[in-house]
């Protein structure tokens, strides 16, 4: 866990991939639940935040 | 001494046209072979993209172009995100989404752990087997009508064959419970063979040494299929996966034909919803918002998903 924290303050590829990662997957799931329409409105941009920050942390340092 | 292809070629080139090329660098070379495919990637992917982005933000129809087009903000973004029948639209795509890539991975894997063993007649079953996936979608909705047909279709005669009751009890693409499940299976058999060719490439990579030392450890035939043959496929199905899933988030040709969206909405996949609202209702400005949130959706999971591929693949 402190490995995962450190990576995220020295800004390393694989925690931020892992944060971006699980933003999209939570994004996808909210739109695609058939539960909480609250939740399907705020998916769109909890999708496109992950999308983003994925492009982005994908060109940090290893 | 023999001249090389290049050598011949230079030979060729007329004097000024060498002349002329031998006072550009190589990286302007390279610039000059490129820039057509990069021309045309911008004209017909890039150009496109950024003015769709561009549309979702007014009020365009393309029905009325010489009408003024406001500028709407996010407005069309908040429309279709509270919009409760685009959710269940997209409920309807995940349902299919996840049933079809859970069969036919699970069948097309099964057919290809079979057809690898070696047999009589194994090439003439492979091609029975994909002879679906060359039938355009078209024909494979036509065909999968009359077999769903209540009256004369096949299917309802062999599920009750084996379930008893009347085959005219029940239709598969009138009934709001079942219509859902005949598109599944639908799209199940006609690309089950894809997949079952990606696992089929990914099995006979696999080589026999490995078996062969297995065997010679005295492992099980399950412990083998646990520890080598699935380990080894697996960035195969991955791909099968990626594959499938991005094609079956925008099935559309099959779906149409077989069930046009119905009964009621029931079958409506987002994007059967999304070409009603810009070629049928010409709300342009409106549906490029709805074809935004789609492709963030498909990009955003094709990106975790080829990154979870690559790691597969470097283990």
């Amino acid at each position: 866990m402190s490995m995962f924290i450190n990576g995220l303050l020295r800004l390393r590829r694989g925690p931020w991939e892992m944060v971006a990662s699980i933003l999209i997957a939570a994004g996808v799931i909210m739109l695609m639940q058939p539960f909480v329409l609250g939740l399907y409105s705020y998916s769109f941009i909890v999708t496109l935040v992950g999308t983003v920050m994925f492009i982005i942390v994908s060109h940090f340092p290893e | 001494m023999t001249d090389t292809p290049i050598e011949k070629a230079a030979r060729k080139t007329p004097d000024g046209m060498a002349r002329r090329i031998r006072g550009l660098s190589d990286r302007t070379i390279a610039w000059i072979f490129v820039a057509p495919t990069i021309f045309l990637l911008l004209a017909v992917n890039i150009f496109p993209l950024i003015w769709t982005i561009r549309l979702s933000f007014t009020n365009f129809r393309v029905n009325r172009p010489n009408r003024d087009v406001e500028w709407v903000g996010l407005r069309n973004y908040e429309r279709i995100l509270t919009d409760p029948d685009i959710w269940n639209t997209m409920q309807a795509t995940a349902h299919f989404l996840i049933w079809t890539i859970v069969l036919q991975v699970l069948i097309g894997f099964a057919l290809a752990y079979l057809i690898n063993k070696k047999f009589k007649g194994n090439d003439l079953w492979t091609t029975i087997i994909v002879f679906p996936m060359m039938l355009s979608p078209a024909v494979v909705g036509n065909f999968w009508t009359f077999l769903y047909q209540p009256q004369i279709g096949l299917f309802n005669y062999i599920v009750t064959f084996f379930t008893g009751g009347d085959p005219a009890g029940f239709s598969m693409i009138g009934d709001v419970h079942l219509a859902p499940w005949a598109i599944v299976i639908a799209d199940t058999w006609m690309w089950t063979p894809f997949v079952m060719l990606i696992c089929l490439a990914g099995l006979r990579s696999i080589p026999d040494s490995i078996y062969e030392a297995a065997e010679c450890d005295r492992a099980t035939k399950w412990r083998q299929f646990w520890t080598i043959t699935i380990p080894m496929a697996l960035p195969f199905l991955m791909l099968a996966v990626l594959f499938r899933g991005i094609e079956n988030f925008k099935m559309f040709d099959l779906v149409v034909q077989l069930t046009g969206g119905g009964p009621g909405n029931t079958t409506t996949l987002t994007s059967i919803d999304l070409k009603r609202e810009a070629f049928e209702k010409w709300r342009t400005g409106y549906s490029s918002a709805y074809a935004v949130i789609l492709f963030v959706t498909v990009f955003g999971l094709a990106s975790i998903y080829v990154k979870a591929l690559n790691k597969v693949k470097e283990r």
